[in-house]
């Protein structure tokens, strides 16, 4: 065993690597670990392991840590700690360490590497099972461990088997559903206390196994009295394992209080330390046996039907001795008080099997009088337990007693306590008993007892029993213990794993992407996606870059990357009926080689995509939907015809990714395809508008369609996804003597809200209709589709509804904030509410209009339509006409070019 | 390194005595069954509104244990639509003098709610909120990424997160209180008023006699009341079923964590959408969280561990120094959602029976305006005002009140 | 994390799946002749049972099929799963 340094609350100590940082405090003589949380008592260490409620310190080596149990630290050079009182600091560096998650299916899990564990698994390995058995401790054996007992080395050499995975260090945080279990391996803070590189320094482990063997082990449990908290009262586990295999040294003598065998068992470990154990206080009447025997050999006293009543304290705070009296099981102090000089008091309250993990899935736990503790319930098939856990406690030779301590009344109440971290006592609990109280839960919550970071695991159960004594029932009448995962406090960090930066969600980008981020377009999150926003030259903001934009698009040339609008491809003989279906509009009159716009609706008859569809074939179609909802609608689609329409012969697939398109818009547009596809004549009449033809575009094979967003002449190249970047290149090439443009979303929806185009997600919010929309021309009247009979709902028909229209603000510099709300002429100072009628979806400054301009959805807007209004704008109120929602080129003269 | 150790804030206790466990009557005047927040809220103003004192909140299990004790305690009025702006800024002004009311200390604290947004999209959408609230004269500020470093200087702004932070809203006067000592405020004030608190008394029938209401079954035997208010949450549907008709409600499970004891870090609310993020920092210390719905319907009070996973990524984008705090309790709630993610409250087919449900992820702001408002429904066997719009009726209408927009963060 | 049983693909971690609530409802035939209440029946109301319920998936990763399958809504527990338009097994106990 090396010898490492490590450093607490600034002052350097050496210990032994692997041990407790408690053992080692301990052994420097540290007692007082720290200060009570709320009365700021002396505080030192109680347990062994995840139990601990009071000796919690702050990491601040490495990767830095709020709030560790010091028992649960294995010592290791370097190791900087401070101590603190029941609140952490969070680091404020960035954490660098690395966590990692993994995801395994297995046979059988085993929880839990003590003796019954390993036993377990040997069995299911011996079977050809694939098992894993993952393990809290750094070395198997469990409790037989902390005694130095080996464990039979032929057990050991089944979990050494091929089919066998060991994991150490590795801590079992929730048990889900259907044997799902999730647990967390902390696998580089023994090694060293640094961070090391490209080592994952925690691991989180999803399991998924046909079996589980809980084999959980249990904790041993405090027993109530008044100043029961000081340093050194510790459980009688922890202290002989402290003493005993730990090597601390220091302590001069000690007094066991017990209600079991196993403090009979501890003391002789104490005592053979070489600790003199002057007393075992036992509350049970009568004892015999071996391990009697063999203490009263020992020369220790045996003090039956008493139990410690009170402790006192050295300068330090540490206790100096304990106060034994006779007493009954009810609690009630019956004996005079006698005083034991002791500055350890070791305690066997009786052992809780650890059940936490069962009862994350509401399996209650059942009261077994036989060893006074609550132990597993019926599990259902895949899960057992084994062990302790399973209330199969070591063979006694007399049964413990169902004792938790004595219930002091007045001053004595405040210093008895039964959750150390929260401070909580007997006072606390007669209070919430006289309160009216009787669910354990409400308890709980009066006294905030087991709400702390070990979340009452010492203290579970002696909450139940106590008050089960003071209102005289039985514990399973008081009511079950209630655990939350995880089992022990994670950081955060591990769970987040790396699904962090880039890698918190995929970043969609298209082929031409590359071209985008050299021109240093700004990007705008369109789901997924990337897009660039706009394509600002040299200094220029957003504002003028748009206005260049727009007006090459009116006047000239311009391009845009639509490759991110989604694409179904659809096909089957009864494909046009099915679009007919899910389009508010006709797509079985549509000809081959044609597109045509079409408007999709909920069964609520809200629209809830739009996109263009082109007819390839006589049973083939390819559909676009917005940006964002591609996945929506394909999802939407395949509902349809899986649960509704299995008899229609119609395929499905998403084809965004397959294929890129290249927009290019503008009166000069025709002159550009005519350069880049010599061979396809683009004349008006031989290329019409809504149609598509197939020719090479330099040199590749592409579907050119003529359709339009803007108003504006313009065709959209479809190109297989690799050419993308190569036509995008060849576009602005060929494009360069016509001035050619590059465009992004913000000038896209300035130019299409021009033409009073609507954007699914802009002017839409879930609660449109199309004839809300102005669209009452594409919903037919001749066909069913899906959400038609909501029209006619009382609400949904209502004259008057929001109806999109257009609004000008009187001063044409105005830019209306979108979002912004429509009020009456006149009421924009009303004290109270302002009713409203109405509110802006989109504002833009309009480089073809020489103004300001917004569509917005207003109450019965198309009759309002030449009427005036106001917005407010925090302490400015615009002043607005209601106006058709069409701006430009009302007529559509411009789309032939 | 220094030695630092510092204190958490003592709470106060609580009061030496909170209600009595009278034993049950054979007949009320008003029987509201599920003694959560809404239920006891409606009793309280029942008894302090109206003078109707006799009155049974029947609670299956203990009080307040179902959502009441498992939300994440927000409380927030800036809601998009006028009908929603309407219940929850009475809430928040109920909220206002609830402590003094009631007489019970509840951790009332309006340290202000942000909400975020992250693509010029969801920008649009909170800006329309924010100008929604200001015609409704509900408190509301914009706020640009800089001023949410200056009010959270914990929040990541910086343009490299996957989806960074472009504006968010604020409501200075939206905050938390700490869920048990509301809760139990209510207990007390209802239970010194003399309504009668009856827990581990479930409801096995509603008896219903010629269209109207008479009374329930209970695992304590026939109880008659000339009215009947549910407030169950996630098990209305249940009990609809029991009184012969149905809700258009699905049961779900939130739910949310807890991180031990840290310094204060963080004194204003903090919720995001986009990223699935909801996180305060409550009185004693601890970083309070919720996450998303579960997807199925469930009556189990447990989620997967996936959506707590993707929670923690989620504000660890945010929230860099979260990073090492530690998980330190999980749980779930049953939430009942409408298809509008609105309640559903007001009357029901059948006479003299009432009904308070639907609040989704929203419930525990409600609370204070959703019971006095339902006091008043119940007295007066009409619609409040603010209730009206909330009839079961809309679904038919198709007069909906879509707060899906907000949902996602309507905790 | 629920273990489901696709009936295509055997049993997958539940983030694969998608929720499509209460199984076997159809569209209505003939919606126009159904009243504004009989319409909202369609659209709105799903039973919301506790207990055993029959639901609807779809294994949205995986085969990108729509499935039915039993579970109780109470304990997690699932049936039996069954693809759409075969029979329904019966209520498990």
């Amino acid at each position: 065993m090396s010898t490492v340094k490590f450093t607490f609350d600034g002052t350097d100590y050496r210990g032994n690597k692997g041990e407790p940082l408690s053992a080692a405090l301990l052994r420097n003589g540290i007692k007082v670990f720290t200060e009570s949380s709320y009365l700021l008592r002396p505080r030192g260490v109680v347990g062994l392991g995840y139990e601990e409620p009071c000796a919690l310190v702050q990491i601040d080596s490495g990767s830095g840590e709020p709030m560790v149990p010091s028992t649960k630290i294995e010592l290791v050079d370097g190791l900087v700690v401070r101590s603190l009182a029941g609140v952490g600091d969070l680091p404020i560096s960035p954490d660098k360490a690395r966590y990692d998650k993994i995801f395994k299916h297995v046979d059988v899990l085993v929880i839990g590497a003590g003796l019954s564990g390993i036993k377990a698994a040997a069995k299911a390995a011996h079977k050809g099972k694939s098992v894993i058995i993952l393990d809290d401790q750094a070395q198997v054996g469990g409790y037989l461990n902390d005694k130095n007992e080996k464990i039979n080395s032929k057990l050991l050499k089944n979990i050494k088997k091929n089919n066998v995975v060991y994991l150490q260090r590795t801590t079992a945080i929730g048990l889900y559903d259907q044997n799902y279990v999730v647990a967390v391996e902390r696998r580089s803070d023994h090694l060293s206390s640094e961070i090391i590189p490209n080592f994952a320094r925690m691991r989180t482990w999803h399991i998924r196994a046909s079996e589980i063997v809980l084999a959980t082990g249990g904790f041993q449990r405090v027993l109530v009295f008044p100043n029961n908290d000081r340093p050194g009262i510790m459980l009688s586990h922890a202290a002989a394992t402290y003493l005993h295999k730990y090597r601390v040294g220091n302590f001069k003598s000690a007094v066991v209080v017990t209600v079991d065998d196993n403090g009979y068992q501890d003391a002789i470990r104490i005592h053979k330390s070489g600790t003199k154990v002057e007393a075992i206080v036992d509350i049970r009447a009568k004892v015999s046996g071996k391990l009697v025997k063999e203490a009263s050999k020992l020369g220790i006293e045996i003090i039956l039907n008493s139990t410690a009543v009170d402790t006192s304290a050295d300068q330090t705070g540490a206790v100096a001795s304990v106060f034994v009296a006779a007493t009954k099981l009810n609690g009630e102090v019956i004996g005079n008080k006698r005083e034991i000089k002791a500055d350890l008091v070791a305690i066997s309250g009786g052992w809780t099997p650890t059940v936490h993990l069962a009862t994350y899935l509401n399996l209650k736990p059942v009261w077994d009088s036989k060893i006074a503790a609550f132990k597993m319930p019926k599990l259902p098939q895949g899960l057992s337990s084994t062990g302790i856990a399973n209330g199969e406690f070591d063979k006694v030779e007399n049964l413990p007693a169902k004792f938790f301590g004595i219930i002091p009344d007045g001053e004595d109440a405040k210093v008895s306590f039964i959750d150390l971290q929260r401070d909580a006592n007997v006072r606390d609990l007669r209070r919430a008993v006289g309160a009216g109280l009787t669910s354990v839960e409400h308890i709980k919550r009066y006294t905030t007892i087991g709400t702390a970071h070990d979340q009452g695991k010492t203290s579970g159960t002696t909450t139940m029993g106590l008050l089960a004594q003071l209102i005289d029932k039985e514990p399973q009448e008081v009511g079950t213990l209630t655990f939350r995962p995880p089992y022990v406090g994670v950081p955060f960090s591990a769970l987040a794993g790396r699904d962090l930066g880039i890698l918190s969600d995929p970043i969609r980008t298209t082929p031409i992407h590359p071209s985008h981020l050299n021109a240093n377009a700004p990007m705008e999150d369109v789901g997924q996606w990337k897009r660039p926003w706009y394509f600002p030259i040299e200094k220029e903001n957003m504002h003028e870059a748009v206005l260049r934009e727009c007006k090459a698009a009116r006047e000239g040339v311009a391009v845009m990357d639509a490759s991110t609008l989604g694409k179904i491809d659809i096909q089957g003989p009864d494909a046009a009926i099915f679009l007919d279906r899910v389009y508010t509009n006709m797509f079985s009159t549509l000809k081959v080689g044609s597109s045509r716009y079409g408007l999709m609706c909920g069964v609520d008859g809200m629209v809830f995509d739009d996109g263009v569809t082109t007819r390839i074939s006589e049973n083939r179609f390819l559909m676009t939907t917005t940006t964002g909802g591609a996945a929506r609608v394909l999802d939407w689609l395949e509902e349809w015809l899986q649960t509704e329409w299995p008899d229609l012969k119609v395929f499905c697939t998403s084809v965004t990714e397959h294929w890129s398109t290249v927009a290019i818009v503008g009166p000069k547009s025709r002159n550009l395809l005519a350069k880049l596809a010599p061979k396809l004549d683009v004349l008006n009449e031989a290329f019409p508008f809504m149609e598509n033809r197939f020719a090479d575009v330099a040199g590749i094979p592409a579907r050119i369609a003529r359709i339009s967003f803007s108003g504006e002449l313009a065709y959209e190249i479809n190109i297989e996804a690799w050419y993308g970047l190569h036509i995008w290149e060849e576009v602005m090439n060929k494009g360069r003597e016509f001035k050619i443009t590059a465009y992004g979303t913000e000038t896209m929806h300035v130019l299409r809200a021009e033409k009073g185009f609507v954007i699914v997600g802009q002017e839409t919010d879930g609660t449109q209709t199309p004839q809300d929309l102005g669209m009452d021309w594409i919903v037919s009247k001749k066909k069913d589709f899906i959400g038609k009979r909501s029209f006619s709902r009382s609400d949904t028909a209502r004259e008057k509804r929001h109806q999109l229209v257009g609004v000008l603000p009187l001063n044409i510099q105005t830019l209306l904030p979108e979002g912004a709300y429509i009020v009456n002429e006149g009421s924009s100072n009303t004290s109270g509410k302002i009713p409203h009628i109405g509110y802006v979806t989109s504002s833009y400054h309009s480089d073809a209009l020489g103004r300001t301009f917004a569509l917005a959805m207003i109450a019965d807007g198309r009759n309002k339509i030449g009427q005036f209004a106001e917005v407010p704008m925090g302490d400015k109120v615009a002043q607005v006409e209601i106006v058709d929602s069409v701006f430009f080129d009302k007529e559509n003269t411009r789309r032939d070019g | 390194m220094t030695t630092k150790r510092r204190h958490t804030a003592h709470l106060p206790e609580h009061p030496d005595f909170l209600w009595k466990n009278p034993s049950l009557k054979k007949s009320y005047d008003v029987i509201v069954i599920g003694a959560g927040g809404h239920g006891l809220a409606t009793a309280y103003y029942l008894a302090k509104n109206f003078g109707i004192t006799n009155v049974a909140v029947l609670e299956k299990g203990w009080l307040a244990g179902g959502n009441m004790g498992r939300n994440t305690t927000i409380i927030r009025s800036n809601y998009l639509w006028d009908e929603s702006a309407g219940i929850y800024e009475k809430s928040l002004q109920l909220w206002e003098g609830l402590e003094e009311e009631v007489g019970y200390e509840m951790f009332f604290d309006q340290r202000g709610v942000m909400t975020l947004a992250h693509s010029v999209s969801d920008l649009r959408s909170k800006q329309r909120n924010f100008y929604a609230n200001a015609v409704n004269k509900i408190d509301s500020q914009w706020l640009t990424p800089e001023e949410v470093k200056k009010i959270a200087p914990i929040v990541n702004i910086s343009p490299g997160v996957r989806y960074p932070v472009l504006g968010a809203t604020y409501q200075a006067r939206g905050g938390i209180a700490k869920h048990d000592w509301v809760a139990w405020g209510y207990a007390k004030a209802a239970s010194d008023l003399g309504v009668d608190l009856i827990q581990g008394c479930e409801v096995k029938k509603i008896k219903v006699e010629n269209g109207k209401v008479i009374g329930v079954d209970t695992n304590q035997g026939f109880i008659s009341a000339n009215k009947v208010a549910m407030a169950a949450a996630g098990h209305t549907s249940v009990l609809a079923e029991m009184a012969g008709f149905r809700v258009p409600l699905q049961s779900r499970p939130l739910q949310a964590l807890v991180s031990e004891l840290l310094e204060q870090v963080l004194d204003t609310v903090i919720m995001s959408g986009a990223v699935h993020v909801y996180v305060s920092q409550a009185h004693k210390g601890e970083l309070v969280m919720g996450a998303g719905t579960d997807a199925y319907n469930s009556y189990a009070q447990r989620g997967g561990f996936h959506v707590i996973e993707h929670q923690l990524a989620s504000a660890l984008e945010l929230f860099p120094i979260f990073s090492r705090a530690h998980l330190l309790r999980t749980w779930g709630g049953i939430v009942d959602i409408a298809p509008d993610a609105s309640p559903i409250l007001g009357l029901t087919p059948v006479e003299n029976l009432y009904i308070n449900s639907g609040w989704g992820t929203g419930g525990f702001k409600a609370t204070p305006g959703s019971g006095w408002a339902f006091a008043d429904t119940i007295a007066h066997n009409r619609a409040h005002d603010l209730v009206k719009p909330y009839s079961l009726d809309r679904f038919v209408t198709g007069h909906l009140i879509d707060e899906h927009g907000a949902a996602g963060v309507a905790h | 994390m629920l273990l489901i049983n696709c009936p295509w693909c055997g049993s997958r971690d539940e983030t694969e799946f998608h929720y499509g609530s209460q199984a076997h409802i159809g569209y209505p035939e003939k919606p126009d002749e159904l009243t504004d209440t009989e319409w909202a029946e369609y659209i709105f109301y799903r039973e919301n049972t506790k207990g055993w319920f029959a639901e609807r998936w779809v294994h949205s990763v995986g085969c990108r099929r729509w499935f039915n399958i039993w579970r109780n809504t109470q304990t997690h527990e699932f049936g039996p799963s069954y693809k759409p338009f075969t029979k329904q097994p019966s209520r498990p106990k």
